[in-house]
């Protein structure tokens, strides 16, 4: 049968072109491969090649024809022994390109009813799989006996518990052995578990980042350590690009469980390339999961639940925070659910949300304010993908203002994103705008009076605290 | 000691290896070889036509020229080990096993496709048959495969990983990185350079001045070999060759397989960079398919009836391939906010 020659499509936004040269004339023999034509796109001539051999029997554009669209047939190829008359009579019926649907509205969720009671339609998987009303469960049952531990031996405490329960965990990154953890948070550990599963590795960010997330496909649980997440720039394409989309990307078949982490966010006088928050970075990726603790029993139990997680976690640590102590369940196997946040204190008059160091602001700011007679609220959303938007609702419902704390830049800050959700689901209980309060909008200055006023205050809060109590 | 390469250099045109032609190897084996060469040689062309017919979107980026490539390395792989590779990655997931209704179907993005839709041409995976993607970052694939190798070397078994890229990728620090690390570690990985001469439209002349890219490795410790990737027979023995130091626990090996693309870049290549006489020229005279050819017909392994039979039925296979990608149909709506996440909390393997 004779086959229709169609006008191909030569890149991706092709539609018509213009059929420049025949390089084959009428009653040609061709075969796979041959130039047949010389087409020009709005980008350039593009040679156009056989597919079958065959005989050319009929060439349907003339050369020098424009605007020939996409999909027309151009020349009529003849199979062995058939003549020109085959040509006529061939089918037209060529494989017409799918129609394109539309979004349509299945992508709502069903959830999105009622905006009074429960979150609106899901626009994020993570949203999608919150629940409408919060869990106020205790973290642990009341009654628990609690040690007192710094962050950072209990941050040492998840990874080597986990070491422990799962032959496939492991522990790579810069001065993780040897040196006992550029921070110490991996003190010991090389003892205790040897060189195999204790990886030191050289100065390469982007490379063992990579490496991480092959073992990752490969069937084990890499806890990739970055020194500082400044460095982890240099590896944020495997992080974003190879970790958190291929479960997406290979429909299921496979993922990255893992987890990148290491201190994040301004330490102390280290300039501007080594002061940064990217908290809203990774939280707009879709595939990662996103958390930053404050609390030495958040740090554990949280790290321990990124650890088991079947996804990509990003762990943003706190410098800071490493040698600060809190009170941490003595229990023999402690793990916190993520986008569960924690009301870390009561209040009626206003909402605090924060996360990570930005909650110590808040606490004292919180304090601060109690001596003035206005009771806040403060929430530590502990995780930021997913984020406990019930727990948000809930409080925002009972006092009706909310001002946000955060470390990193204003722009496109997590503040920004909690004020349009908020206002987009609960924008009838606002009695006032929502005020974000984050780090100054410049790279950070290493000078001591120009970093204090670069950086969040507990004084700042209060400020805000003030404008939309209107006190 | 200096590991040096077990071959001199050759010049960038690939040239005939008198002893390849002459190398052992059985009748079923060169049948498989021509056979393997040909789904895939057949399956681009029909990609290409599908391209044209607005059938397959985005960017496709085709295999034809390079067969020898993957089908000799596949032919010196064992059950268990593992490949990964770039975006031109439709001829390597024929050569390992994968259906070609599968991968065309993900071509058109449809339903039946490997990845269900969502992954396209570059981005393909197959836990079944170990291929590991599929990568459209140029040279993320290479960490990505030492950590492939990584894990397969925690878990003590002797699986090796073939980290495929191009002579493009070689210019791209975190090949060097992991070098480094894949030699201090000692990782069973057999890095592949498919050298097509290419990057895009830059030539290697254009990019570099180092004459061969294997000998790169030579700065980290790790032996590598210049391969003619127009011969599958060359390509096996070398990847036989690659495999024993890999299995041995010898740490990795660099195979730099000098090739070429008869087609463009990708669909929407001007051509320009290089003669028409140029890959005529390979074509007529290098061609990986037709040597193979033209040994079974030599060595009288077979008629020119029996491979009538093959082409037949491979072009049924292709046919029977798009005639699938067509009638798949697109993914339902809700497939647009599955595997995100992963749900399942496996059990721990124990200490």
């Amino acid at each position: 049968m004779a086959t229709e020659i169609l006008m191909p499509a030569l890149s991706p936004t092709m539609e018509e072109g213009t059929l420049a040269k025949w390089l084959v004339k009428e009653g040609d023999t061709v075969k796979s491969g041959d130039i047949l034509a010389e087409i020009e796109t709005d980008k350039a001539t593009m040679e156009f090649e056989a597919v079958d051999e065959g005989t050319v029997g009929k060439l349907l554009v003339a050369e020098g024809t424009q605007g020939v669209k996409v999909n027309t047939p151009i020349a009529m190829l003849l199979a062995e022994g058939e003549d020109a008359s085959a040509a006529s009579a061939a089918s037209s019926a060529s494989a017409e390109p799918p129609a394109r649907t539309g979004t349509g509205e299945n992508s709502k969720d069903e959830k999105g009813e009622d905006a009074g009671a429960a979150p609106a339609a899901a626009r994020s998987a993570v949203e999608a799989v919150s629940t409408p009303e919060p869990d106020e469960s205790p973290d642990w049952p009341r009654g628990t006996a609690v040690k007192q531990m710094t962050v950072r031996e209990a941050l040492r405490e998840a990874i080597a518990e986990e070491m422990e329960r799962d032959e496939t965990v492991f522990l790579m990154g810069e001065e993780v052995g040897e040196y006992q953890g550029a921070y110490k948070i991996s003190q010991g550990l090389l003892e205790r578990f040897g060189p195999r599963r204790i990886v030191d590795t050289p100065i390469s960010e982007m490379g063992f980042a990579g490496i991480g997330v092959g073992a990752a496909f490969g069937g084990l649980r890499p806890i990739v350590e970055f020194m500082t997440f400044n460095f982890a720039m240099q590896a944020i394409d495997h992080i974003i690009n190879s970790a958190a989309k291929t479960l997406y990307m290979s429909g299921g078949q496979m993922g990255a469980p893992m987890v990148f982490r290491g201190p994040n966010g301004a330490a102390a006088r280290v300039g501007a390339q080594h002061s940064q928050d990217y908290a809203a970075w990774y939280a707009a990726i879709p595939g990662l999961k996103v958390v930053q603790p404050y609390t030495a029993a958040d740090a554990k139990g949280l790290l321990k639940t990124a650890i088991r997680d079947p996804n990509p976690v990003i762990f943003l640590e706190n410098e800071i925070l490493y040698g600060r102590t809190f009170d941490v369940p003595d229990l023999p196997d402690f793990t916190i659910p993520f986008g569960k946040a924690r009301v870390a204190r009561k209040g009626r008059d206003v909402t605090l949300i924060s996360f990570g160091i930005g909650m110590a602001h808040a606490l004292e700011a919180a304090e601060k304010l109690a001596g003035d007679g206005i009771d806040a609220e403060v929430i530590d959303l502990r995780t930021l993908r997913p984020i406990d938007y019930p727990a948000i609702l809930r409080s925002v419902q009972k006092t009706n203002r909310v001002v946000t704390v955060e470390e990193g830049f204003p722009v496109a800050s997590i503040g920004n994103h909690l004020s349009a959700w908020i206002m987009e689901n609960a924008f009838d209980y606002l009695d006032a705008p929502v005020i974000n309060c984050t780090g100054k909008d410049v790279p950070m200055p290493y000078a001591a009076n120009l970093e204090r006023l670069a950086l969040v205050t507990a004084d700042e809060v209060v400020e805000a605290v003030r404008k939309v109590t209107y006190r | 000691m200096a590991r040096s390469p077990a071959r001199p250099a050759q010049a960038a045109a690939p040239a005939p290896t008198a002893s390849a032609n002459t190398a052992n190897v059985s009748r079923d084996d060169l049948l498989k070889y021509y056979r393997d060469m040909l789904l895939i040689r057949r399956f681009e062309e029909k990609a290409g036509q599908l391209y044209g017919m607005g059938l397959i979107g985005g960017f496709c980026h085709l295999y034809i020229g390079q067969e020898a490539v993957v089908v000799g390395l596949e032919a010196a792989a064992k059950e268990g080990d593992k490949r990964i590779t770039s975006y031109r990655d439709h001829g390597h997931m024929l050569a390992c096993g994968m259906e070609a209704r599968g991968v065309m179907a993900e071509l058109t993005g449809r339903e039946g496709g490997y990845s269900r839709g969502k992954g396209g041409s570059m981005h393909m995976f197959s836990k079944e048959k170990h291929f590991y993607g599929g990568h459209g970052i140029v040279g993320a694939q290479v960490p990505l495969g030492a950590g492939l190798a990584f894990s397969d070397k925690y878990k003590g078994n002797d699986n090796v990983t073939f980290t495929y890229f191009g002579d493009g990728a070689s210019n791209q620090g975190q090949v060097y990185e992991t070098y480094n690390m894949a030699e201090l570690w000692d990782l069973p990985v057999i890095f592949v350079i498919e050298n097509n001469q290419y990057a895009m439209g830059t030539s290697m002349k254009r990019s570099t001045k180092s004459t061969t890219l294997y000998g790169r490795g030579e700065a980290f410790g790790i032996p590598g070999e210049q391969v003619d990737g127009m011969d599958v027979l060359a390509v096996k023995a070398a990847g036989d060759k690659a495999v024993a130091h890999c299995r041995a626990g010898k740490g990795p090996y660099i195979l730099e397989m000098m090739t070429y693309r008869y087609r463009g870049h990708s669909m929407s290549d001007p051509a320009k960079y290089r003669t028409r006489e140029e890959v005529q020229k390979m074509r007529d005279e290098r061609d990986a398919i037709e040597h193979v050819r033209q040994l079974l017909l030599q060595g009288k392994h077979a008629t020119e009836d029996d491979l009538k039979a093959i082409d037949k039925e491979i072009k049924d296979i292709v046919n029977d391939s798009a005639d699938f990608a067509r009638e798949s149909p697109e993914p339902a709506e809700s497939e647009l906010w599955t595997d995100i996440y992963a749900d399942a909390d496996p059990a721990p393997q124990t200490a």
